[in-house]
């Protein structure tokens, strides 16, 4: 590749990827030279910008021709675009949370804290665009190690720091699932780029590397569910989000499982559909698709119940998040017309609603200085305001009307149904877990208006925090009720035809 | 005017006025409650003035579609005479509900009012509601303020009671949900008028996905009605959650089983529906005996109403299930005269429990001396509930059994058993109340004040009204009958 070539791409393309990595270069030099007595909450300020000038960069991009550069390793096209805006919106809001984030007894010096968090988003960005399978694998290990790091900021604390061997330990190990199956594909079809895997894919018939390919398939799956925390690799959720920081068990929550989606489904839509099944006339997709349902059936049932025994909000959260990681799976598996647009609905409305409850978990768990439910007792009579909006985002998870949750629940249920053939097993499984859910978001509701406040002083509530809290709760409002608001905008600006070579 | 949307969304103006309110004016806020529930009643009367004088209440606006159009929700409400009438029964009860708890509940009365007003929202919404997925929401609206007005503000047991009216109904719902999704996803909408017609035609789905539907149909409204064995929680919230929540509980919320089951079950599967009516029949006659045996056993006065209500609830699924005119028109009775009589039964329960502090049946007796005008009202409910004639409930319950007499003798005969049963519980708890021996003297006690009057004056008047002059009603229903009639060809 000479100097002509790589100037001839159009490198306007990457401008949101550019900002980013511009901001993160730039704030861990200043980190590096500045003294200590800067405070480095401007650094939060100063990410925010960046990634708030990176969304206005993807927001022109809309619309785009579809388009590759690179040696048809990146790629910008409609799945891309319309998922690239949910990693960034959520980011800005994690950062905004990440602020007024101050946890007591720790260091107060923490830099690395926003640059990590920009390296995290640049990976997850990769991935959203990538059509190679190394770039993606590259895009997914930035993510991934900048999450490591991430995780055990809070150098004083113990569950911090087993929080942080434990992600690596499953993180490496799932890693290893994911090339290995990744191996497979390359040796059936001799390339790495998606487009010419799916070209070659089609050759692959049942007498001549069908069981290899679903071996692949499979442990490319199991893999990725490490990022998604589905089963089998959702083991390390409760123990991270436990020790994390809140602003970064936000991010994993939100940012890292909507990325662990993209790359799922840039991965296994690319390749799968378009080889023969284990049947005439269906694609291996199809044939597979049994495998991945029995998994996001265990998945919800696994999330929902083991949530009902939780004390500790974060690990709560941690349940909570696996099984809405199974419900994220439901529409995937039905693979009907409306997949696309129930995954990212849901995940747009996921977005609002746990990082809007993460949000005033932060002000609760740092105010108390104690991470058990009960600090949510009588809430209503201290801050009503702050009790109505966590009941918003209490409401919506729980999938009741009136919230974007449940305009989600009810695309994925609509999309599960009206596939072919229906999914009614896993709609049923998925909406008894919904009301075993209720048990325990219920139950901190129970706490905010039925108990008597436990500590009498007054909660805090910091600027950025509470910009984070009004964004969310109006925002999982506005689209309960007027779905029409973004579905009309997703509808009519992305086309999904795209996406295929 | 589009007066059905300014009806439904009315307690949303109490809802605003209240929360600008400091918590500590009792007075002020009791008011507003009060007020913010009158206007819905005042606007219900508009909507059955605006439906008798042939106005065009329908309406419909676009508002989500999924897929670029493959699926579109709609924005629809409308009346038909059955559900004017539930929504008069839902302003009126809702009204005097208010005013109980404006004197009865003690703490957190702001909050009270502003969980209880969103409750209004979602029982007006499910009466309105002409397609599916609006009666679902509307239906799941009702869930949440209940949760939190039993489980705050209810007696001993309330958070268990509170959990277990989430659980039940939540799984009720969640069948319901399923069932939407899947005719949804079917036929392509949810309109009930468009579903009448499409499965009604018996091409576009099969006969399986129809019984099939009907049978998840009465598993969710089974749960709301009760149908026994799926009555232990609302008995369960009968005795534990404050009175005025019972009023609305026992007096509208029961009747969406009944709504959904004769608008849906009856209006939309009437084919399927004519074929299960006998185990209907036989369901309906499980919930009047068991309940009546049961409530005659009781030893506590909530219990004996609660159990009072599945046995009258009985009487509803006999009427459907005799698939014939009189059999409807008595089961549409039942459910607004039911809701008229329990509301005042657990009235005068509330007023009871004021003075004496206790509902067990044992510490009763005598009352008629201390409070004479609140015996009187709760032998005059007890009586309209056994179905004397001249009040509500003989109507309703002539016309069910007289339906089903017609259709199947033999449950009818037997089922009249339940009905001698009923006059012993009620006879047994209300006389041993009112003139039954004084067992203990209780202190301060006190007869109705005017603000108690008022509201039981008024449910009597209507229970009677109903039982001397039935026409009012068959009046405004005689357009809903007739379609559910042609809807199973009879």
């Amino acid at each position: 590749m000479d100097i002509d070539t790589l100037l001839s791409y159009e490198w306007s393309m990457m401008a949101p990827e550019f900002t980013i990595l511009l901001v993160a270069t730039a704030l861990s030099l200043i980190d590096l030279f500045a003294s200590k007595n800067v405070d480095r909450k401007h650094f939060g300020w100063f990410g925010i910008g960046g990634i708030a000038v990176a969304l206005i960069f993807l927001i022109s991009q809309i619309g785009h021709e579809p388009a590759m550069i690179l040696a048809n390793t990146y790629r910008l096209d409609a799945f891309s675009l319309s998922f690239k805006i949910l990693l960034l919106l959520g980011s800005l809001l994690v950062l905004l949370m990440g602020v007024s984030f101050e946890a007591k007894g720790e260091l107060t010096y923490r830099g690395e804290f926003y640059y990590l968090l920009l390296t995290a988003l640049l990976g997850a960005m990769m991935m959203a665009s990538s059509a190679d399978l190394i770039t993606l694998f590259v895009g997914l290990e930035l993510l991934t190690i900048s999450s490591y790091i991430l995780a055990g900021t809070r150098k004083k604390s113990k569950y911090s720091n087993e929080a942080a061997m434990k992600y690596v330990i499953n993180g490496g190990i799932s890693t290893a699932f994911t090339l290995f199956g990744m191996s497979y594909i390359y040796g059936l079809t001799g390339s790495t780029n998606l487009a010419d895997i799916s070209r070659e894919i089609s050759n692959i018939t049942p007498a001549n590397g069908q069981v290899l390919l679903s071996i692949a398939f499979i442990l490319t799956f199991v893999g990725l569910a490490f990022k998604i925390s589905s089963v089998p690799f959702q083991m390390w959720a409760p123990d991270v989000y436990q020790g994390a920081p809140t602003p970064v068990t936000a991010f994993l929550s939100v940012v890292s499982k909507t990325a662990g989606f993209i790359i799922i489904i840039r991965v296994l839509i690319s390749i799968f559909p378009f080889t023969q099944g284990f049947e005439e006339n269906t694609s291996l997709l199809h044939s597979l698709m049994i495998f991945l349902s029995i998994l996001a059936g265990i998945t919800m049932i696994v999330g929902n119940t083991i949530a009902l025994k939780q004390r500790n909000i974060k690990r709560l959260f941690a349940y909570s998040s696996i099984a809405h990681a199974g419900y994220l799976l439901v529409p995937f598996v039905a693979f009907s017309e409306l997949m696309f647009e129930s995954m990212w609905f849901y995940l747009v409305a996921y977005l609002l609603m746990n990082i809007g409850a993460f949000a005033i978990i932060q002000v609760m768990t740092e105010h108390n200085d104690s991470e058990d439910v009960s600090i949510f007792a009588g809430l209503y009579y201290r801050r009503p305001w702050v009790a109505i909006m966590m009941t918003v985002f209490l409401l919506s998870l729980a999938g009741i009307p009136g919230t974007a949750g449940f305009i989600g629940k009810l695309n994925i249920f609509i999309g599960a149904l009206f596939s072919d053939p229906s999914r009614y097993i896993l709609a049923a499984v998925m909406i008894g877990t919904t009301v075993i859910s209720y048990f325990y978001y219920f139950g901190i509701m129970a706490q905010m208006f039925m108990r008597p406040a436990g500590s009498a002083t007054q909660v805090r509530l910091p600027i950025g925090v509470t910009i984070t809290m009004v964004f969310c709760a109006v925002g999982t409002i506005t689209l309960g009720l007027f779905p029409g608001v973004i579905l009309e905008f997703f509808q009519t600006q992305f086309n999904f035809a795209e996406m295929f070579y | 005017m589009d007066w059905l949307t300014i009806l439904v969304f009315s307690p949303l103006i109490g809802i605003l006025i209240l929360s600008i309110q400091q918590a500590e004016q009792k007075v002020t806020i009791s008011l507003t409650g009060i007020l913010a529930t009158v206007l819905p009643l005042l606007l219900s009367l508009v909507v059955y003035a605006q439906f008798h004088g042939g106005g065009d209440l329908a309406i419909s606006h676009q508002w989500i579609s999924f897929g670029n159009g493959i699926f579109q929700i709609d924005y629809e409400l409308g009346v038909d005479g059955f559900s004017l009438l539930l929504l008069l029964l839902t302003t009126i009860v809702s009204t005097l509900s208010a005013s109980v708890a404006a004197a009865q509940i003690k703490q957190g009365l702001k909050a009270y009012f502003l969980w209880f007003l969103i409750l209004e929202i979602g029982m007006l919404g499910v009466f309105t509601a002409e397609n599916l997925i609006l009666f679902f929401i509307f239906f799941e609206i009702t869930l949440v303020p209940m949760f939190f007005l039993i489980g705050r503000w209810g007696f001993v047991e309330r958070e268990k009671a509170a959990y277990s009216f989430l659980i039940y109904n939540g799984l009720g719902s969640a069948v319901l949900l399923i069932l939407f999704a899947a005719i949804f996803a079917k036929t392509g909408t949810t309109n009930i008028e468009e579903l009448k017609t499409i499965m009604g035609s018996g091409n576009a789905v099969s006969e399986e996905f129809r019984f099939g539907s009907l049978l998840a149909l009465l598993i969710a409204f089974g749960v709301k009605l009760p149908i026994v064995p799926l009555h232990t929680w609302m008995v369960r919230v009968h005795v534990h959650a404050p009175i005025a929540v019972v009023m609305i509980h026992a007096g509208i919320l029961l009747k969406i089983g009944a709504y959904g089951l004769i608008n849906f079950g009856i209006g939309i599967f009437g084919d399927q529906f004519v074929k299960v009516a006998p185990f209907i029949a036989v369901l309906g006659l499980i919930n009047l005996l068991y309940g009546a045996f049961l409530a005659f056993v009781q030893n506590e006065l909530k219990s004996v109403f609660a159990y009072s209500s599945v046995s009258h609830m009985g009487i509803v699924l006999l009427g459907v299930a005799a698939m014939n005119e009189a059999g409807i028109q008595g089961a549409i009775f039942q459910t607004l005269s039911h809701g008229l009589i329990a509301a005042l039964l657990f009235l005068l329960v509330g007023v009871i429990y004021e003075r004496t502090h206790t509902t067990k049946l044992r510490s009763l007796g005598g009352l008629a001396k201390g409070m004479p005008l609140a015996a009187g009202f709760l032998l005059a409910a007890g009586l309209a509930s056994l179905g004397l004639p001249g009040m509500s409930g003989f109507v309703s319950e002539f016309m069910a059994f007289l339906g089903l007499f017609e259709s199947m003798p033999w449950l009818a005969a037997i089922g009249t058993i339940g009905i001698i049963m009923t006059a012993v519980y009620i006879l047994r708890a209300v006389l041993g109340v009112t003139y039954g021996k004084t067992v203990k003297s209780f202190a301060g006690m006190y007869d109705l004040t005017r603000r108690e009057m008022i509201p039981a004056a008024a449910l009597l008047a209507l229970i009677v009204l109903i039982g001397v002059y039935p026409n009012f009603i068959t009046h405004t229903l005689q357009y809903a009958l007739e379609s559910i009639m042609l809807g199973i060809g009879g």
